[in-house]
């Protein structure tokens, strides 16, 4: 059954970022060409690549964990609707008050009507996915509310007016470098004599932001987790400018994707253990911050809670790809997968880049509208083996593009091929037949080990992003026959 | 139809009529520790001074005199009312001339250049702190803002495991989890130590 079928909608166009400007090879042909960038994201991904390991290889349990991380967002699933309900009560008896969106336009719309009823012009906002994905700061800005991002990855980028391209660290296709240089040209008051030493580029943003979060009034922030039976939000974060907006300012607004919703605080055990580990190869991150609705005299004393939907319904319609929403951003899977690390988050053209990007935004915006992503991999496996709740990547992105092509009107030139070849395969004279033709393929190769990539159309639609060997000079069964005379 | 009615509408759609029931969720990691109480305490020093926090231990009376000299070594001469305590702290643990939290507007905690808190609990195998807003922990803008945060830990508050920890908190109390300095792996994935929360972070350790 799929969200079509069932009258389901999708995210809506012309809001938000889920989806790019260009198909993904044709974005990430630019971002191939960018030596500094590749060398970027070679050097972090390698890194956090080695601290992962390190931390999970520590933990006996890991495969105990990672299952029940796993079994625990299957159940969610199954009975999200209470589960929400359960939330809406809770949060609601604790003084908070809930708002639900079935889409990024309501989701701004609220928002921006929440922080104009409290007089400020002003929010400061802790990194967030969803806020990001709703494209928030864009409407606030419109409504003439300035947006300041508070995370220092997302402040480069916000500073840079670049893009997020990771889903952890939004800023990692820039070094030191260039961080510097942002600083520097954007910084209001800087010290001009400033180092590219991430720890004097940190203390800069410590500098910048400070009286930022002492004035200000209203917070946004997502949430990693929502606990239904007791109404607990969680948000997980190193630097303590999430602590800043969660406890300082009079309101804070929370905006979550309603998947986050986990039912029971033992839960939390879980993915305290899966998420630290999995996303900056921590034991634990340096602060977690966990809050139901309003406690008197400590933090936020307006608190609102504000449900988003966005697509996710319609993900949820599908029985195999649903399982992308079980995602707890940890972004372990863009760390390790050869795809994201050599073409850059920016490819992807969604908030959601990687792997899990790859199932989540077509799924979300409709597959019609992000035709490319379910192809953007080698189907290697690695992000399924790192994943920490065990979403199954690869079968959703098989899954998908099957999807894709039964969604096509005429059978292109590749189904058509591979009707051909189905056929060949099944009857050995033709298949003898058609290795001979093969064997032609040699002409063209002029002795080097691939074929040239200018073949005709419609053979070049397949050779251009793909080397075609060169066929052997004997194939398996011929060699063979010569030597056991078969 | 409210926005509330259509997205829970679209879930029954979604998930259809005849619903399986969830499959039961196994438990079967780690739910304790077995490691004695020495140990643990061995553990969590390792992974707080992995995190680059500093950690002292002593005996029960001389918990005011420890608190003092390490905010000496951290702050330098300092003035005794540039610390602020708790309201829970006992008053023989209180460094000598500390402000306590008199619960003055949060910004104004800025102000000061140390706090000195108690903790719920302590999980010793991811080095983690917790504080849940009670009189003894204090309010959460109380361990934010002011650049050095002192934490007295008794060995009865220490826990091996991430459920052992929080199965002694309140899910409805407002709660901070911390794990060593304020710290960001924001540039090419380095950690730094410190940004926005305290740069200095001390463990007292009561044992």
């Amino acid at each position: 059954m799929t969200a079509v079928f069932l009258g389901i909608p999708t995210a809506p166009r012309g809001v938000g970022h889920l989806r790019g400007d260009l198909s993904f090879p044709d974005a990430a042909r630019d971002s191939l060409r960018d030596g500094q960038l590749r060398a970027n994201l070679g050097h972090a991904t390698a890194t956090i690549r080695g601290k992962r390991a390190a931390v999970v290889g520590e933990v006996p349990d890991w495969a105990e964990l990672r299952e029940a991380g796993r079994a625990i967002k299957a159940a969610t699933m199954a009975r999200l609707d209470e589960h929400l309900i359960a939330l809406e009560e809770q949060v609601t008896a604790r003084g908070g008050t809930v708002h639900w969106a079935s889409d990024a336009t309501e989701a701004n719309e609220i928002v921006t009507r929440l922080v104009q009823a409290t007089g400020t012009d002003e929010v400061v906002k802790v990194k967030s996915m969803a806020t990001q994905e709703i494209g928030l700061n864009e409407a606030l800005e419109a409504a003439g509310i300035a947006a300041h991002e508070t995370d220092l990855a997302e402040l480069i980028v916000q500073l840079g007016e670049d893009t997020p391209s990771h889903i952890l660290v939004p800023a990692i296709h820039k070094n030191r470098a260039e961080i510097r240089e942002i600083f520097l040209r954007t910084m209001p008051g800087v010290d001009p004599g400033l180092t590219d030493d991430p720890r004097k580029l940190a203390m800069a943003a410590r500098a910048h932001l400070r009286e930022r979060f002492l004035r200000a009034r209203v917070a946004i922030s997502g949430a990693n987790f929502a606990v239904a039976e007791t109404g607990t939000l969680a948000v997980v974060e190193s630097e303590g400018n999430g602590r800043m907006c969660l406890t300082l300012p009079q309101t804070l607004i929370t905006v979550m994707g309603i998947e986050k919703v986990v039912p029971t605080w033992r839960d939390l055990e879980v993915f305290l253990q899966l998420l630290p580990r999995s996303s900056t190869g921590e034991r634990m991150n340096p602060y977690t911050s966990l809050w139901a609705g309003v406690t008197p005299g400590d933090g936020p004393q307006e608190f609102h809670l504000v449900l988003v939907d966005n697509g996710r319904t319609a993900v949820l319609a599908d029985e195999v790809g649903r399982e992308a929403l079980h995602c707890i951003r940890c972004s372990a899977c863009l760390n390790v997968c050869p795809v994201y690390e050599r073409a850059g988050g920016h490819a992807y053209g969604s908030v959601y880049p990687g792997p899990i990007g790859a199932v989540l935004s077509p799924q979300l915006t409709g597959i019609e509208d992000n035709a490319s992503l379910p192809y953007a991999s080698s189907l290697c496996g690695a992000c399924y083996d790192v994943c920490p709740v065990a979403i199954d990547i690869p079968s959703i992105l098989v899954h998908l593009r099957a999807e894709h092509v039964e969604a096509q009107q005429h059978a292109g030139p590749e189904a058509l091929a591979f009707r051909a070849l189905s056929k060949a395969m099944s009857n050995p004279r033709l298949w003898r037949l058609a290795q001979k033709a093969a064997g032609l393929g040699r002409f063209l190769a002029w002795g080097r080990p691939t074929l040239p990539a200018a073949l005709p159309p419609p053979a070049s639609r397949w050779t251009r992003t793909r080397d075609l060997p060169t066929p052997p000079k004997e194939t398996f069964t011929q060699a063979w026959a010569r030597e056991h005379g078969g | 139809m409210s926005a509330r009615d259509e997205i829970l509408g679209r879930i029954r759609t979604a998930l259809g009529p005849d619903r399986a029931a969830p499959a039961e969720v196994r438990r079967d990691y780690r739910l304790t520790d077995d490691r004695s109480p020495d140990e643990l305490l061995d553990v969590l020093t390792d992974r707080l001074e992995d995190y680059r926090a500093t950690v002292v231990r002593c005996a029960p009376s001389e918990v005011a005199a420890t608190v003092g000299s390490a905010l000496r070594t951290a702050l330098g001469e300092h003035s005794p009312a540039d610390v602020v305590v708790a309201p829970g702290v006992p008053a023989d643990r209180r460094p000598d001339g500390a402000v306590e939290d008199d619960g003055r507007p949060a910004v104004a905690l800025a102000g000061y250049a140390a706090t000195v808190t108690g903790v719920a609990v302590a999980i010793a195998e991811t080095g983690t702190l917790v504080l849940d807003g009670s009189p003894l922990s204090g309010r959460r803008a109380l361990s934010l803002l002011p650049d050095c945060l002192v934490c007295v830990v008794e060995a009865a508050q220490v826990v091996g495991s991430v459920p052992e920890g929080l199965a002694r908190l309140d899910p409805l109390a407002p709660l901070t989890m911390i794990s060593g300095p304020s710290a960001t792996s924001d540039i090419e994935l380095q950690r730094v130590e410190g940004v926005h929360g305290p740069r200095t972070l001390v463990v007292v350790l009561v044992a």
